[in-house]
């Protein structure tokens, strides 16, 4: 019998007898959560539902990320209810201005094994701390909240070995673009995505959480990377050593498809609208000095300390482009702290840029940089489709956030690599 | 019978349930008046009940937003079509008892007047005078759907649809 998926392994251990690919199964949840647009629906369900406590409160969390702070009354209403039901269940609040849930889940939360179910898509992040991690709607995370455990298909893992180095100004946001264009948004649909190789091994965690995050994108049920020494180094970062366990794929797992990519030839990707998988390399003349209204940076997917990092490395000393709005929303309020110690904010400001709580933001199109009529927006986040970002009249494209701090420099898409 | 309404590939949970209505979400008969808004405008004052939504491949990707699946049923849907779905909608759609059918949409146009019969694995298609069959759905969903979807079964029985061999 051949080895087990990372998938497999994380299952097998949580159930403690061997799971494989198809099998169905009713599965211990570690860690549920919920934000402030699916949660007030899960929590209405588990009243009709009769649930009236968590199975495990400490390891449940409400996050206020979405509408943060609240643009309307009746956002601010929905959140008076989050934090009532989160008193009275005993459960985590982490409330405005923490930051994203599953920036701050994997900050604080997360760990190698752990089986998470979040009402949020992006859950699968989880997956770059080697936890088995996904997004469900508000009505199975009410019932893994209130019951402790879920239903769940044990899924068929496509790997994806990653050889060689990154060029200058590409980064695994530029990787996953290029992996959703070859695939396309339902290239991996009920699957696993599991990253391995030598450029995943080398990979720090900021980026790998980019892999996992948008894992979603492609349609999987979760992106997954081996919990390793820099998992260790990561959760020694933030101050969790005694969370960290090994944890790999058997050698001889069987995986339903097998990718290799050499990184040392992807570039700088964009994807363009309506979707992720409309992707282009930043040299197509189709992108390739598009005009750019606004450009933002921010979301799960490329808003934690090392991504402003590098935004910052390139706009210093400079200013942001006339007629080029540029808005920044930190993942977490840890990133805001370390941004503010590290003197980024002023890089930011000097340049005229506009630093929002930290939080979603524009991304889900609620509040914080709604692009106007006709507009064109280039961002740091992870979907691109009619209607995204709050405006079914505008047009959204993805990128790096390398690509995005030239586009704010020079008001229109630049090759990153041609800019000192 | 109910009536097709047509769409197409990889239509997304931002289209169904937009964000710029983020804040009708704990008011769904207002939201309900936006449904699939930005895949085609005239839905949501089109549709009666018991018609059909039919899709391409991928429909409901994104987002997990729940709302979106509730809106389409309250406004009468009496199921989904589609050449296949993204997996969180789809689970939402079972967890709400409403049917997330696997066939091949492209013999189906605009406008056909259709039906289905579950338990047979049938689509029939009145316009066209065709069936169209669709393989069976694994028995925890078929049990889920039976009950009228997951909050309806945790009522009843207060567990997860079990057997000695694991689920369902």
């Amino acid at each position: 019998m051949s080895g087990q998926t990372l998938a497999e392994r994380i299952l097998s251990d949580t159930l403690g007898r061997p799971m494989r690919a198809g099998d169905i199964a009713i599965v211990p949840v570690d860690l549920a959560y919920v934000q402030d647009g699916t949660g007030p629906l899960t929590f209405r369900q588990m009243e009709l539902m009769g649930l009236r406590k968590a199975a495990n409160p400490g390891r449940t969390i409400a996050f206020i990320d979405h509408a943060s702070p609240a643009p309307r009354k009746e956002l601010a209403t929905d959140q008076v209810y989050l934090r009532e039901f989160s008193r009275e269940y005993g459960i985590v609040l982490s409330d405005v201005g923490g930051g994203v849930c599953h920036q701050v889940a994997f900050e604080s939360f997360v760990r190698p094994g752990d089986v998470v179910v979040g009402a949020d898509s992006h859950t699968v992040m989880g997956g770059a701390m080697a936890a088995f991690a996904t997004g469900m709607g508000s009505t199975d995370v009410a019932v893994a909240i209130g019951l402790g455990k879920t239903w769940l298909r044990v899924p068929e893992t496509t790997r994806f070995e990653v050889d060689g180095a990154f060029p200058k100004r590409v980064y695994s946001k530029d990787l996953i673009l290029k992996v959703l264009g070859d695939i396309g948004s339902d290239g991996a649909t009920y699957k696993a995505m599991e990253w391995s190789g030598p450029a995943i091994e080398a990979m720090p965690m900021s980026e790998r959480m980019v892999l996992t995050n948008m894992a979603v994108e492609a349609g999987a049920k979760c992106g997954l990377i081996a919990s390793d020494s820099e998992t260790a180094r990561y959760l020694g970062s933030v101050g969790r050593e005694a969370d960290w366990t090994p944890l790999a794929a058997d050698p001889d797992a069987s995986y339903g498809g097998v990718r290799d990519i050499d990184v040392s030839a992807v570039e700088p990707m964009i994807a363009r609208p309506p979707q992720e998988d409309n992707v282009v390399p930043v040299t197509d003349p189709s992108v390739l000095g598009l005009r750019v209204d606004e450009v933002y940076l921010g979301s799960c997917t490329n808003a934690r300390f090392e991504d402003i990092a590098v935004f910052c490395g390139i706009l210093k000393g400079n200013e942001v482009a006339k007629g080029t709005r540029l808005f920044v929303t930190p993942a977490s309020r840890d990133v805001w702290d370390k941004c503010l110690r590290a003197g980024l904010f002023n890089v930011l400001l000097d340049a005229g840029a506009v630093i929002n709580s930290p939080g979603c933001g524009a991304c889900p199109g609620v509040h914080g940089g709604i692009p106007g009529d006709g507009e064109v927006v280039l961002s740091t986040t992870n979907r691109n489709y009619t209607g995204r970002m709050g405006n079914p009249n505008a047009s959204v494209y993805l990128a790096s956030p390398a690509t995005a701090a030239v586009a704010a420099i020079y008001g229109e898409v630049v090759d990153p690599r041609d800019v000192p | 019978m109910g009536r097709a309404w047509k769409f197409g590939d990889n239509v997304s949970t931002d289209q169904i349930a937009a964000g710029r209505y983020y804040h009708l979400r704990s008011n769904l008969p207002e939201l309900a008046k936006h449904v699939l808004e930005d895949a085609r405008t005239e839905f949501a004052s089109g549709v009666k009940p018991g018609d059909f939504i039919v899709g391409g491949r991928n429909f409901g990707k994104g987002s997990s937003r729940e709302h979106a699946v509730i809106i389409i049923k309250m406004v009468g849907t009496r199921a989904i079509l589609a050449k296949s779905f993204a997996r969180i909608f789809y689970r939402n759609c079972i967890n709400n008892g409403l049917p997330a059918i696997v066939v091949d949409t492209d013999r189906i146009d605009e406008g056909d007047d259709l039906d289905v019969v579950l338990d047979r694995g049938l689509v029939s298609d009145g316009t066209k005078r065709v069936e169209l069959s669709f393989p069976p759905f694994p028995a925890v969903v078929a049990r889920l759907l039976a009950e009228g979807g997951l909050v309806e079964f945790i009522k009843r029985h207060g567990d997860l649809p079990t057997t000695s061999r694991g689920v369902a």
